[in-house]
Formats: structure tokens, C-alpha cells, sequence
């Protein structure tokens, strides 16, 4: 897994690429809770590159949306790509979440 | 031709988890599996053992066995068994997949995958040990 930040105007952009499993969903959720304490609450995560996440990785997602949500933030996500895409679907992530097409489409709701 | 079953027999930590991955998706590749379901399997079995990692021994350390074979059908027959407490993921129930970012817990997600992208699993408690047994097809969920 890699993570690259980067902020665009009042939102930050959260690259993952790779994997969110067992294994990596800490580092994830690290650099997620890095970014909250350092005063970002408006995160668009782009997951373009990202092939594959596990439950593991959607509770990382959603203990960082819970407490973005206490602090009246928000976390969008744009270009989720085959695999990815069928576990927001049948988990229920893509109800409960925003989803865009692209990462310029998310920036544009901001 | 007769088809002799592949197994391996890790440490249940952590770190066993991807050449666990790598064992399965070489019997999957095996079988002519496509992408999008060897993905699929991927998840399936890393929800699965990453259950029996944290919760089949509380106690000591103990081992997970995973074998595969090609059943008569075309199907994956894949079968993981430990040593650990009695216990049946398949009996956990399913999640409320539409409650809202505050009131969703994340419980039960993983189990709910395998359920859903696997029709046919069985679970028996053989010998002190849980075994449960997958067949997969070879085609990806609809």
C-alpha cells in the first residue's frame, strides 16, 4: 500500500494505492488519523489505484468517518475501480457514503 | 488422472496471511479461475482466516491448515481447519447494511463477504477441530 497527500483549495487528497487488508488497514488508518489531528476534516479519497480492500479496511473507513463526522467534517470517495467498487456495493458503503466518478467531480461538491 | 490435495499449515498470526493468500490463489490459477473471481477469493479466504487469527486460539499459540482441490465439477473445493475453540462464522449474523455512518458497526462484515460470494460452505467440528469447507465456483458473484 502507498498513501500520497495532498491538499486541493479546503479539501485534502488521500492517493491510496495497492492493498487495504488485515495487514495494512493500521498504516491506513494511521495516516487518516494524522490527517484529522492535524486539522483536516474534509478528506477525498481517491482510490484509483487502490485493487483491493477487506472488511478490515472499510472499519478503518469508518471509525475515521465517525469521529470526521464529531468535528463536522466529511469524507468523500472518487474512482473506485472493479474490486473495490463490488465491496462498497455489497457492503453497503456506497449507500452511506458519497461517491464520485472522479476526484475532480468529489473536489467540485466541496 | 487422479488429483492429489494441496495443504499447507501455517503459524494463525498475522503474518501467515498473505502466503495463506498466495497458497489458495495458486490453486485457483490452477483451476483456469479468472481475475475478478481470483479477487474475489482473495477476500473470501482473508476475511475467513484473519477470523480464526484473532479469535480461534485466545489463549496459546496455535496453526491453521488450508487445502485445495479440484472437485469432479469444475468446482474449487478449498478446506481450513484449526485447532482452536469451537466456532461457526457461518452463524454470525448478518449486518445492518443500511444504518447510517453513527449508528453502523462494522461486525459481522467480513463473515457477510464470504456468504455472499460463496454459495457453497459448510461448517463441522471433527476431532476438536473446526473445518470449514468452501466450494467454490469458477465464476464471479452476478
Amino acid at each position: 500500500m502507498e498513501i500520497a497527500v495532498r491538499k486541493a483549495g479546503s479539501a485534502t487528497v488521500v492517493s491510496v494505492k495497492g492493498r487495504i487488508d488485515a495487514v495494512t488497514a493500521a498504516e491506513f488508518e494511521k495516516n487518516l488519523a494524522a490527517l484529522m489531528a492535524g486539522g483536516d476534516y474534509t478528506l477525498v479519497l481517491d482510490f484509483s489505484g487502490l485493487d483491493y480492500i477487506s472488511s478490515a479496511g472499510l472499519r478503518s473507513i469508518l471509525a475515521t468517518a465517525k469521529q470526521l463526522k464529531a468535528k463536522d467534517g466529511k469524507m468523500l470517495f472518487a474512482a473506485l475501480q472493479g474490486s473495490v467498487k463490488d465491496v462498497f456495493k455489497i457492503s453497503g458503503f456506497g449507500s452511506i457514503f458519497k461517491i464520485y466518478e472522479t476526484e475532480e467531480e468529489a473536489l467540485r461538491q466541496i | 488422472m487422479a488429483q492429489i490435495p494441496a495443504h499447507i499449515r501455517l503459524p494463525a498470526r498475522i503474518d501467515s496471511l498473505n502466503p495463506l493468500l498466495a497458497f489458495v490463489r495458486s490453486c485457483a490459477e490452477r483451476q483456469g479461475l479468472g481475475q475478478e473471481r481470483l479477487q474475489e477469493i482473495d477476500l473470501v479466504m482473508e476475511e475467513i482466516l484473519v477470523n480464526i487469527f484473532n479469535y480461534a486460539y485466545p489463549d496459546l499459540p496455535g496453526e491453521v491448515e488450508v487445502a485445495c482441490r479440484p472437485a469432479d465439477d469444475g468446482r474449487l473445493l478449498v478446506e481450513v481447519a484449526d485447532a482452536g475453540v469451537p466456532y461457526n462464522i457461518l452463524s454470525r449474523e448478518d449486518p445492518d447494511l443500511k444504518a447510517g455512518i453513527e449508528e453502523r458497526s462494522i461486525g459481522g462484515l467480513g463473515v457477510f463477504f464470504v456468504k455472499q460470494l460463496v454459495r457453497d460452505i459448510h461448517y463441522r467440528r471433527e476431532d476438536d477441530r473446526n473445518i470449514l469447507t468452501l466450494q467454490i465456483d469458477s465464476e464471479p458473484r452476478p
